[in-house]
């Protein structure tokens, strides 16, 4: 028995009878350097453990968390939930626990990445920046591996474990930057003198740029400027809470994309980073968000999944944080057959764009983005890349960028992307769209 | 728990470590949101544990631990002497540590009501009655409240000799009311999106007058379904306080960060467009604009006794008369960059490394009134509280978004227009704000939602302001 099961056990042997209590606790090991100037500026590591304890009595639900796993605080953090659930309201939305249901998958698990020491990040850190050959380097190795054990008072349980590597950085000019990144549940995955050779080339050849025109352009996006577009597309679009609150235009059944674009939530891909299951133990299931460009489906908790006479999906998120509803953490862009390169030589006049910053929701209904682009951006001419040009501002509709007609190339170079909202939840390509709204350049 | 502490920093230098620091940290929150009639959420966290940090040569490292015992707290430290040295196989310049005064001490937050002791029961009970005035107008789907408390203990030690115990306390809370049209969606919030927090108790949530602004801004929030887009043009932009306050935190607090302006955080959150040798030179905006970071403010989020680095909380300015003239910064970064530490390193919990982060940066307030600067206004644009904000790596080209805006027209308010938006380049914004309100109007937003570092941490900082107006400024930007 793993400790997580024992602290799970544990504390669902304390709730009194009568009481629906699930718990989610998680257990291992989170270790991160990271670099800057060139120089290993901070290196942390945490050994923890986090319980989550949900309880309804009668229907009235509260929720606790806690660091702590002796028994005094186990007792005190069931006690506590407890009497705080027996002073509320019910909850009309309440759904109930998860009754024991089969988990599919194999963990996405690697021994050797959740061990690893401060030494063995060190030297891919020094790989990166050594690639450089003098450029200014930044960015982080981190290497990570937890067990998460799910229990509820249904006799529901379910157990995994997940590791995750990192390697993000970037190599800078004076006058620009270039980035690398990777993602893996495997450390040895990671090639940081490839990683750092890339993201240096990219910095050297987008040195000395010029600002240009703001307006409609033909793009090619890098993996991580399109794994920015699919993580807003699951937390705003694909999202079952939005939807049963029209803040959200996914139609299921309508041709809302380009009939290029395939997005799956799958969370038992081989490649997936994470458990099989979400906080209420429900089975991540494989759902086609998108196929062929037509809305498939969208994501659910138990809840989202009562209101909307659906099933849970699998994508609850545990946390006191319940606006944002059922988030797919896992998800995979079809991959087509061109390579950058090709879709490079398709463009007449355009701009390549490998990583978008800072965006933010103007209306979640349009889904209406503002970010600027980071990290190489270039004007394309007649086929192939002439010069390097600012950062730009862009305001463009998501969900509108991709839609039918729109998407004129999906690339074979699909992997990992750094997204908005952190790595390992994007697994996407290089593509090329048919138009894309920037409105500002460096000077405003 | 300062044994705890010591027995981490001991653990640390029996490793060989040059200096070392710890903290043990009991954090508990309380979290209730209520959406329409349903209390979506109740949830109380309480998290513990001992970081500590080791110095050896110019390298650092941290490990942190939920083992509140002397053996883990030991432990925790040998660990974070290990990392250190695994961080000096790709080490940078030798690097000083500014000296601060040694010292054993006590802070608390000065409050009135713990807000752990007050029921739940009561905070759910003000949120539905709130959602209730809200959800009985019109175009209303979604009533939406929240309340949160944050209560830390701390005890700090370093191989120095300091020895710092903590009790902060950080209450606040706020609501939303949701339009949903066939192709929009419009969403007024109260007294500021995500919400307004403060050091305090519970005697904060009971300032702010929930239920005399619930009507208010649900009529609001429906109204804006039918209001006109805001027109796409340059014009004067007059922004309300906690729109002002963000426009702060964005374009200043950050910019004056040292570790970003010593690109220690480049790949991630950025750089700035500050260069230290223009410190004392720089134009950073108009005579109107004068700015501290000023941690010992009474009530603002980002008040506290002493930092996670054992450097006392003080006021520090940044912009005199628009002028930059200072900086955030901590032992190390100080120490780089020739300057005293400001005492602005804040670690996000026991598990995180502190790092530079915001105090309370904000304005010293002008004169006048908003309605004074209204009545002053040929053409105009009014805005009020954030509903989106972006800005660059360097904090220099920003467009935000509000949720509600209104005309001006001959010194008048006008009709009310949506999805509002502004963008501008920071130093000639600045340079541009011509009227600046007065203290009445002055408020210490609070922004419990600072995100930087990797892992990622959270603070709470505060940001001073009221009313000002920004002449010729691009406004309407759209899709």
């Amino acid at each position: 028995m793993t400790r997580a099961q024992d602290i799970a056990d544990r504390l669902i042997s304390m709730v009194p009878p009568g009481i629906e209590a699930e718990t989610m606790v998680a257990t291992g090991n989170l270790a991160l350097t990271r670099f800057a100037n060139s120089f290993i500026h901070q290196n942390v590591s945490e050994d923890g453990s986090t319980v989550h304890l949900r309880v309804a009595v009668d229907g009235k639900v509260a929720s606790g968390a806690g660091t702590r796993t002796d028994e005094h605080a186990l007792r005190r953090l069931v006690d506590q939930t407890v009497a705080v659930a027996e002073l509320q309201s019910p909850d009309g939305s309440w759904s109930g626990l998860t009754a024991p249901v089969a988990i599919g998958g194999a963990p996405h698990w690697d021994e050797a990445t959740a061990g690893a020491d401060p030494a063995t990040r060190a030297q891919l850190v020094r790989e990166f920046v050594a690639a450089g050959q003098g450029l200014s380097a930044a960015g982080f190795c981190s290497t990570e591996g937890w067990t998460i054990v799910y229990r509820n008072t249904a006799g529901h349980g379910a157990a995994s474990r997940t590791s995750k590597a990192v390697l993000d950085g970037i190599h800078q000019t004076g006058t620009s930057a270039g980035s690398g990144h990777r993602t893996s549940a495997s450390v040895t995955d990671l090639d940081a003198a490839a990683l750092g050779a890339s993201a240096a080339r990219r910095a050297n050849d987008s040195a000395a740029p010029f600002d240009t025109k703001p307006g409609g352009y033909e793009v090619v996006l890098g993996p991580e400027a399109v794994g920015t577009i699919a993580v807003f597309l699951a937390v705003y679009f694909f999202n079952g809470k939005a939807v049963n609150e029209r803040r959200s235009a996914a139609a299921a059944g309508t041709a809302q994309f380009d009939e290029a674009i395939t997005l799956v939530e799958d969370a038992c891909d081989p490649r997936a980073i994470g458990v099989p299951f979400d906080g209420e133990g429900t089975p991540r299931s494989r759902v086609e968000l998108v196929t062929a460009g037509t809305t498939n489906g969208v994501t659910h908790d138990r809840k989202s999944a009562a209101l909307a006479d659906a099933v849970s999906t699998g994508n609850h998120m545990y946390g006191p944080n319940t606006w944002f509803g059922p988030i797919a953490t896992n998800l995979f862009l079809r991959p087509g057959g061109a390579s950058p390169d090709e879709m490079i030589a398709a463009v007449g006049r355009g701009l390549y764009v490998a990583t978008f910053n800072y965006c933010r929701v103007l209306d979640e209904k349009t889904l209406v983005v503002t970010g600027l682009t980071r990290n190489g951006t270039f004007m394309i001419e007649n086929g192939r890349i002439t010069d390097a040009v600012s950062n730009l501002r862009f305001t463009q509709g998501f969900a509108d960028a991709l839609g039918p007609g729109r998407v004129l190339d999906v690339g074979g170079d699909d992997r990992f992307a750094d997204s908005e909202f952190g790595s390992g939840v994007t697994h996407v390509p290089t593509v090329r769209l048919a138009s894309w709204n920037f409105t500002g350049g460096a000077s405003g | 728990m300062h044994d705890y502490a010591a027995a981490a920093v001991q653990g640390a230098l029996d490793a060989g470590a040059s200096y070392a620091d710890a903290r043990v940290v009991e954090a508990a929150t309380e979290s209730v949101a209520v959406q329409n009639q349903d209390v979506d959420s109740v949830s109380r966290a309480d998290r513990a544990g001992v970081g500590v940090r080791a110095l050896i040569g110019s390298s650092w490292g941290f490990f942190a631990t939920d083992d509140i015992s002397d053996s883990g707290a030991r432990r925790a430290g040998e660990q974070a002497a290990q990392i250190a040295k695994a961080s000096a196989s790709v080490p940078g310049d030798p690097m000083d540590f500014a000296d601060v005064p040694v010292v054993e001490t006590t802070y608390s937050t000065p409050h009135d009501e713990d807000p752990l002791a007050v029921s739940t029961t009561e905070k759910v009970d003000l949120l539905l009655a709130v959602n209730e005035t809200m959800a009985a107008v019109d175009g209303v789907e979604i009533a939406r409240g929240t309340l949160s408390f944050w209560v830390t203990d701390k005890w700090y030690a370093n191989s120095q000799g300091s020895r710092i115990q903590q009790h902060l306390v950080e209450s606040g809370g706020g609501f939303s009311a949701t339009a949903v049209g066939e192709h929009e969606v419009q969403r007024r919030s109260f007294p500021q999106s995500f919400g307004q927090y403060e050091t305090g108790g519970y005697e904060v949530v009971r300032a702010w007058d929930y239920l005399g602004n619930a009507e208010r801004i649900a009529e609001e929030a429906a109204a804006l379904l039918t209001a006109p887009d805001v027109d796409e043009r340059q014009t004067n932009l007059i922004l309300e306080g906690s729109q002002l306050g963000l426009q702060i935190h964005e374009s200043v607090g950050h910019a004056i960060e040292l570790d970003r302006i010593l690109g220690w955080e480049a790949a991630f959150a950025g750089t700035s467009h500050l260069e230290l040798d223009r410190l004392g030179r720089h134009r950073y905006g108009s005579e109107l604009m004068n700015i501290t970071a000023d941690a010992t403010l009474a009530g603002a989020l980002g008040t506290f006794g002493y930092d996670d680095e054992g450097t006392a909380a003080q006021r520090v300015p940044i912009v005199e008369d628009g002028i930059w003239v200072g900086v955030l910064s901590g032992r190390d970064s100080a120490a780089i960059a020739g300057l005293p530490p400001g005492g602005m390193v804040r670690g996000d919990g026991y598990n995180r490394l502190p790092m530079v982060r915001m105090t309370n940066v904000g304005l010293l307030p002008g004169t006048g009134s908003l309605d004074e600067i209204i009545a002053d206004t040929d053409d105009g644009v009014v805005m009020a509280t954030n509903r989106s904000w972006s800005i660059d790596d360097k904090r220099l080209n920003f467009q935000f978004g509000c949720e509600i805006g209104w005309e001006v027209k001959n010194g008048r308010r006008g009709r009310m227009v949506k999805n509002p938006t502004y963008t501008g380049i920071t130093p000639e914004f600045w340079g541009r704000m011509d009227r600046l309100a007065g203290v009445d109007e002055w408020v210490h937003w609070g922004t419990p939602n600072c995100g930087k570092g990797q892992p990622i941490q959270v603070a709470h900082t505060g940001h001073s302001a009221g009313p000002a107006r920004f002449a010729a400024t691009r406004v309407g930007v759209r899709g």
